[in-house]
């Protein structure tokens, strides 16, 4: 049996899930770190995320290489596709309950509003601000562990971990490079809607990876994955048209979303 | 010494343990329970299926439309919890 993403289709929708997922969670990053940086300074700001990253950095490199030559790949992909199967879900949940109106979209004004207003209480300390360090350091690393869980589970399950991270630190620069020129949050941003392509990307993998794992033999092999990514989409596609009508009023106003969104 | 007390390495360790184990619950699980439990069951039942070496093929048709109802409940769930 040939495993997914070691032809050419299954890797591009590898390297898509990991590059959009990494890009989603960088820009939800980079907002908090504009934040910290016009705020409290730049300097103590910088030093936490490139903190962050060495840690997350570190993370993929001490697990990722474990998994690979270390755990059976029948074992792997059973215990790693139970779990991207688990996660990709609460993606899609998620985009679905969003797409309907039922969750509050997303909204990157609104988060660096939040987060400005909570730093401006006490004025930046002279020198190294902890503040400053914690904030970005802990935005960058939560954001970005969920980039790792990705990173390890689809790079190491394919045998493709140095591509998947490839995939991620591409992600990283170009998000933060556009963060540089436009020099503000990236509001304009669709993440819901590449929240959505990931969480089917997720599923379609967690689905085609925990099946291998108890020998479920897919027809097509590798071509199975853009099969369930079409799959769940209609799914999805199907549950946000059915949901539609809850989040409407009779006067075609949306009524209050039921979660407010923190992801 | 804490506050003039002997730290317990143990406590102190399986505090630790216990604070590492709830973030990766609330990071991996958080407050939907019935998404892990659904996964879980789906899995188990597509290894029973394949326990049949006829039924592999079968059983992948099977998997993506339990996996779609583990969504669908659990989209319901959360729209039952909002009235």
């Amino acid at each position: 049996m040939l495993i997914a993403a070691s032809t050419p289709t299954g890797a591009l929708v590898m390297v898509t899930a990991v590059f959009l997922a990494s890009a989603v969670e960088m820009v939800e990053a980079l907002t908090i770190v504009l934040a910290v940086g016009v705020t409290r300074g730049w300097r103590s700001a910088l030093e936490g995320v490139a903190a962050a990253l060495a840690v997350l950095a570190v993370l993929v490199l001490a697990l990722g290489p474990a998994l690979v030559h270390y755990v059976p790949l029948s074992a792997l992909r059973l215990v790693v596709g139970t779990l991207l199967l688990v996660f990709g879900l609460q993606w899609l949940r998620k985009a679905v309950l969003r797409a309907s109106g039922l969750k509050a979209r997303h909204d990157e004004d609104a988060i660096y509003a939040e987060q400005v207003a909570g730093l401006s209480g006490s004025p930046p300390a002279v020198g190294r601000d902890a503040t400053a360090f914690a904030v970005a350091f802990k935005g960058v690393f939560l954001e970005g562990l969920e980039v790792v869980v990705i990173v390890i589970t689809l790079g190491s399950t394919s045998h493709r971990l140095g591509l998947a991270a490839l995939a991620a630190a591409v992600a990283v620069v170009v998000v933060a490079a556009v963060g540089v020129v436009v020099h503000r949050q990236l509001s304009g941003v669709p993440e819901n809607a590449m929240k959505m392509g990931v969480g089917l990307m997720l599923v379609s993998f967690g689905t085609f990876w925990s099946a291998e794992g108890v020998h479920v033999s897919w027809p097509g092999n590798d071509l199975a994955v853009p099969v369930l990514v079409a799959w769940y989409g209609m799914i999805a596609w199907l549950l946000v048209l059915a949901l539609g009508h809850h989040a409407r009023a009779p006067m075609g106003r949306p009524v209050p979303t039921v979660e407010p969104s923190r992801d | 010494m804490i506050d003039g007390q002997p730290v317990n390495a143990g406590s102190t360790a399986r505090r630790w343990m216990v604070t590492f184990g709830r973030f990766w619950w609330e990071f991996l699980v958080g407050d939907t329970p019935e998404l892990l439990i659904g996964v879980v069951a789906v899995v188990g039942v597509l290894a029973v299926i394949c326990l049949r070496p006829g039924l592999r093929t079968a059983a992948a048709f099977v998997g993506p439309v339990l996996v779609a109802g583990v969504l669908t409940l659990s989209v319901r769930r959360a729209v039952r919890r909002s009235r």
